[in-house]
C-alpha cells in the first residue's frame, strides 16, 4: 500500500548531490538492470555514500539496444551495457574519485572517441520529447516525482479556469490526432462524445493499452515510464466529455505496465486526484484497470469494449459509432496511451504551443496537417534500436541514419516497414524520389502506400527478403484473426498458403494476381479495420517489390538469400585456400575437404543455415 | 492526505527543491578533489561538512561534485568553486570548518576567501 510522504518526512530527507537513474524499462530489466541497481546500492553503502547519492529506478530511457543503462545526474553522463560485476570499480572511480569511466560510455559505430554526455549522443540529440519528457528523470512508481515535474498542474488549471467546452476547443485547436494508428482528430471525437445522449447520463473514457503490433512498444514504454501522464490525460478527457467512469485496457503480456498503472491509480486516489471531489472540486472520476487476454483483435475499439463487458472480443459493425453507443451502449471515448499522454501538455501549455511542432496548416481544420511529435519504436537492421520521439515532419533519413546510426554492418538500406501488420513496406526509391527524404507524418505515409499506425518502424537491409517479411506478417495476422467474418479468416489462411509455396520454390505463375484478388476481396468484405487492412503487407510488397516475387516464382531464386529452399551454397575453387573455417562452422558436417585443399559442400547434407557463408574470410562461399 | 489545488502547488514547490540535483540549474558548483591524495588528507570530511552545511541552510541550487587529484597533492584537501559567469577559484589545505567559511563567504556571499585561496582560474586545456 502506498503511503504518501508527509511534509515532515520530506523536509527530513537529505538532498542528495547525485542521483543515479537506473533504467527499469522492460528491456533493461530483462538485461539484469535490477541486479545492477542492487550492486550500486551495496557499493554505495560500503563507501558510506548513501547519504549523498541516491539511486532511482526509472522508466524506459529509449536506448534499449545498449542496456542496462545508468544516467548520472546532474552530470548527464550515460553508462551503457553495465554488468553487476563492473559496478564496484565504477563506483570507486566515478563516485568516490570523480573520474568518469570511459569504457562504459557510448562508443559511436565509427569507433571514434566515447561520448560521455547523454545529450551529445546522436540518438538523443535529434529527439523532441513531449510524451516521453519525463523518461529517465522520474521514478514511475512514485507520484511525488511526477508532481515535482509539474504533474497534475494541467488538471488543476482546468478545474479552476476552464469549462468542459473550452477544453474540447483547446484540444480541437491543437489538432492532436489519434496516435493509435488512424489519426482521427481527438478533439472532434471528444466533441461528438460530449454531445452524444446517454439515457442514464453515464459516459466512459477508455484507454487503449492493448498495443499488439509486432515490434511496437511505444505505449508500454510510456506507461512504464510515466503512468500518471496517461491518468491525467484521462481525467481531462473525462471532464471534457462528462464521463463518469474510466477504464484502462492493458494486455496481459505487459505485467510491469499493469503493475505501474495499478500503483499509480492507488497513489492518485490517496492524494485525492481520483475518486470523489477531485482536488476539492465537484469533479468526480474513478478509473479501473481491465486486463485483456492478449488478443490482437481486442485493440479494435468495439472488440475491446466487448471484452470489458465480459463478452468474446469480437468486433461489431460500426453503423453506430462507439462515441455514441460504445461500452454498455453508452457514449464512450476511446483513445490510445500516447494520445492520452499528450493531453496534459496541451492543456498546460496551450494549443498554440503544441501546433508549433509538426507539419501542415491546421488553422482551418485538424485534418490539415500533423502536429506535435510521434513516438516510434525503431527496430530491425539499424545500429541503434530503441524508442524515439521525434517531431512530425522529420525525414526518414534523420530517423534511420542520425538517430538510428545507420544500417548494421555497413549494409545497404533496402526498405522500411511502418504501421505494423496494417501498414506496408516502402522501398528505397519511390516514384523517382529517395524514400529517405520522405517527411514523416500521417498523410505522407498514407500517400506513399503505408501508414503511421501506432509507430512501429522496422528497417530492412539488402539481406532481408520482402516475401519472407510479408509472410511473417500474414502468418501473425492469421493467428490473430478473430474468425468472425469470412474474408479475413479465409483470406489470410489462403494468403499464408500461397506465400509459403512461393518461398518454398513452388510458386505458380498466377500467384501474384491471385494474392491481389484475395487482398481486394478482404479490403472490400471485412467487417473491422483489422480485416480491411490485413492484406496491406502483401499488397504493398507486390506494388513495390514485384521483381522479387517474380524472381521467387519464375527463376526460383531468393535474391536476398533468405528463403532456404531457393538457396544453394557452393565453394569457389579459385578463392578457397583450404583454411577449414567453413567446415568447422558447419553444424551439419556437410563440408568436406582436406586442410589446404579446396573444400566442397555436400548438397544432400546441407541444411542451408549459412554458417559457412558467415565464417569464410575469403568470400569463397557462394550463395545463390 | 487529500490534495486541493493550492496544496498541490505547494507540494510541487517542495518536491522541486529536493530534486534540483536531477535537473541541474545551479548558481554555483563546488568540486571537492577526491583523488587518493585528497581522500587520505581528509577530503571526505570536507565533503561531509559541506553537504551537511548545505542541508542545514536548505540550499538546493549549489551543485557538489567530486573530481580526481588536482595535481597539487601536498596541498590537499582541495576544492574548486565555480560561480556562474565567474572564473573558478581553487582552495587548498581545507578542513571541515574552512569549507564552511568558503561556502558562506564565497559561494553564498560572493567574496573570495583569500586566506585559503590558491589561485583564480584553471589550467589551459589543449
Amino acid at each position: 500500500m502506498f503511503e504518501s510522504t508527509s511534509h515532515e518526512d520530506r523536509a527530513g530527507q537529505a538532498t542528495q548531490r547525485l542521483h543515479l537513474m537506473v533504467c527499469a524499462g522492460t528491456g533493461c530489466v530483462s538485461n539484469n538492470s535490477m541486479k545492477v541497481k542492487a550492486a550500486l546500492e551495496e557499493e554505495l553503502a560500503k563507501h558510506d555514500l548513501t547519504r549523498e547519492i541516491k539511486v532511482v529506478a526509472t522508466g524506459c530511457n529509449g536506448f534499449c539496444g545498449v542496456g542496462p543503462l545508468l544516467l548520472v545526474q546532474p552530470d548527464g553522463i550515460l553508462y551503457q551495457k553495465l554488468k553487476p560485476s563492473q559496478i564496484p570499480a565504477l563506483v570507486e572511480e566515478h563516485l568516490v574519485k570523480g573520474r568518469p569511466v570511459e569504457k562504459h560510455m557510448y562508443h559511436p559505430p565509427e569507433g571514434e572517441q566515447p561520448v560521455p554526455l547523454m545529450n551529445d549522443i546522436p540518438f538523443f540529440k535529434k529527439q523532441v520529447l513531449i510524451t516521453l519528457r519525463n523518461r529517465g528523470l522520474i521514478d514511475p512508481e512514485n507520484i511525488d516525482d511526477y508532481i515535482a515535474r509539474d504533474g497534475y498542474q494541467a488538471l488543476a488549471k482546468m478545474l479552476t479556469q476552464l469549462t468542459p467546452e473550452q477544453v474540447v476547443e483547446e484540444v480541437k485547436a491543437s489538432a492532436l490526432r489519434g496516435r493509435g494508428g488512424g489519426g482521427f482528430p481527438t478533439g472532434v471525437k471528444w466533441e461528438t462524445c460530449r454531445n452524444a445522449h446517454s439515457e442514464d447520463g453515464a459516459k466512459y473514457v477508455i484507454c487503449n493499452a492493448d498495443e499488439g503490433d509486432p515490434g511496437a512498444f511505444m505505449d508500454r514504454s510510456i506507461i512504464e515510464g510515466n503512468p500518471h501522464s496517461v491518468i491525467e490525460g484521462m481525467l481531462i478527457g473525462a471532464y471534457a466529455i462528462g464521463a463518469t467512469r474510466g477504464y484502462i485496457y492493458v494486455r496481459l503480456e505487459y505485467p510491469l505496465a499493469l503493475k505501474r498503472f495499478q500503483l499509480a491509480l492507488e497513489q492518485a486516489r490517496a492524494y485525492g486526484l481520483l475518486g470523489e471531489k477531485i482536488l476539492g472540486t465537484d469533479f468526480n472520476l474513478d478509473i479501473e484497470v481491465h486486463r485483456g487476454a492478449g488478443a490482437f483483435v481486442c485493440g479494435e475499439a468495439t472488440a475491446l469494449m466487448a471484452s470489458i463487458e465480459g463478452r468474446v472480443g469480437e468486433p461489431r459493425a460500426k453503423y453506430v459509432h462507439t462515441v455514441e453507443r460504445g461500452l454498455w451502449n453508452r457514449p464512450s471515448c476511446l483513445n490510445n496511451v500516447e494520445t492520452w499522454a499528450n493531453v496534459p501538455l496541451i492543456i498546460r501549455e496551450g494549443a498554440k504551443w503544441f501546433t508549433k511542432l509538426g507539419t501542415g496548416d491546421v488553422s482551418e481544420n485538424p485534418w490539415g496537417g500533423s502536429k506535435g511529435t510521434k513516438v516510434f519504436s525503431l527496430a530491425g537492421k539499424v545500429n541503434n534500436t530503441g524508442l524515439v520521439e521525434v517531431p512530425m515532419g522529420i525525414t526518414l533519413r534523420e530517423i534511420i541514419y542520425d538517430i538510428g546510426g545507420g544500417i548494421q554492418d555497413g549494409k545497404k538500406f533496402k526498405a522500411v516497414q511502418t504501421g505494423g501488420p496494417s501498414g506496408g513496406c516502402l522501398p528505397e526509391r519511390l516514384l523517382d524520389v529517395d524514400i529517405l527524404d520522405l517527411e514523416v507524418d500521417f498523410d505522407t505515409l498514407v500517400k506513399a502506400g503505408s501508414m503511421m499506425g501506432s509507430g512501429g518502424m522496422v528497417v530492412m537491409a539488402e539481406d532481408d527478403c520482402m516475401i519472407d517479411v510479408a509472410r511473417y506478417f500474414i502468418e501473425f495476422l492469421m493467428g490473430e484473426s478473430c474468425g468472425k467474418c469470412t474474408p479475413c479468416r479465409e483470406g489470410l489462411r489462403n494468403m499464408a498458403k500461397i506465400l509459403k509455396r512461393i518461398c518454398d520454390g513452388e510458386g505458380r505463375e498466377s500467384d501474384i494476381e491471385l494474392l491481389e484478388e484475395l487482398g481486394h476481396a478482404m479490403m472490400d468484405g471485412s467487417l473491422c479495420g483489422l480485416g480491411t487492412s490485413a492484406p496491406n503487407p502483401v499488397i504493398s510488397t507486390i506494388r513495390y517489390f514485384r521483381d522479387e516475387f517474380e524472381a521467387h516464382i519464375r527463376d526460383k531464386k531468393c535474391p536476398a538469400g533468405v528463403c532456404r529452399e531457393l538457396v544453394e551454397y557452393s565453394i569457389d575453387s579459385d578463392r578457397c585456400n583450404g583454411c577449414t573455417l567453413c567446415a568447422q562452422a558447419c553444424p551439419a558436417r556437410a563440408i568436406v575437404g582436406e586442410q589446404k585443399q579446396v573444400h566442397a559442400v555436400e548438397q544432400t547434407h546441407c541444411t542451408k543455415c549459412g554458417a559457412c557463408y558467415d565464417a569464410c574470410n575469403f568470400h569463397a562461399v557462394i550463395r545463390n | 492526505m487529500k490534495l486541493t489545488v493550492d496544496k498541490l502547488a505547494q507540494l510541487r514547490d517542495e518536491l522541486q527543491a529536493q530534486k534540483a540535483a536531477r535537473e541541474g540549474e545551479a548558481r554555483a558548483q563546488v568540486t571537492v578533489h577526491m583523488g587518493t591524495c585528497g581522500i587520505s588528507a581528509g577530503a571526505r570530511e570536507v565533503m561531509n561538512a559541506l553537504l551537511d552545511a548545505l542541508r542545514e541552510r536548505q540550499i538546493t541550487d549549489v551543485r557538489v561534485t567530486t573530481s580526481g587529484c588536482a595535481g597539487l597533492c601536498s596541498s590537499e584537501p582541495m576544492a574548486t568553486v565555480q560561480i556562474r559567469d565567474a572564473a573558478p577559484v581553487k582552495y587548498v589545505d581545507l578542513s571541515a570548518s574552512k569549507i564552511i567559511r568558503v561556502l558562506d563567504e564565497h559561494v553564498l556571499g560572493g567574496q573570495v576567501v583569500k586566506e585559503f585561496a590558491l589561485a583564480v582560474g584553471s589550467e589551459r586545456i589543449a
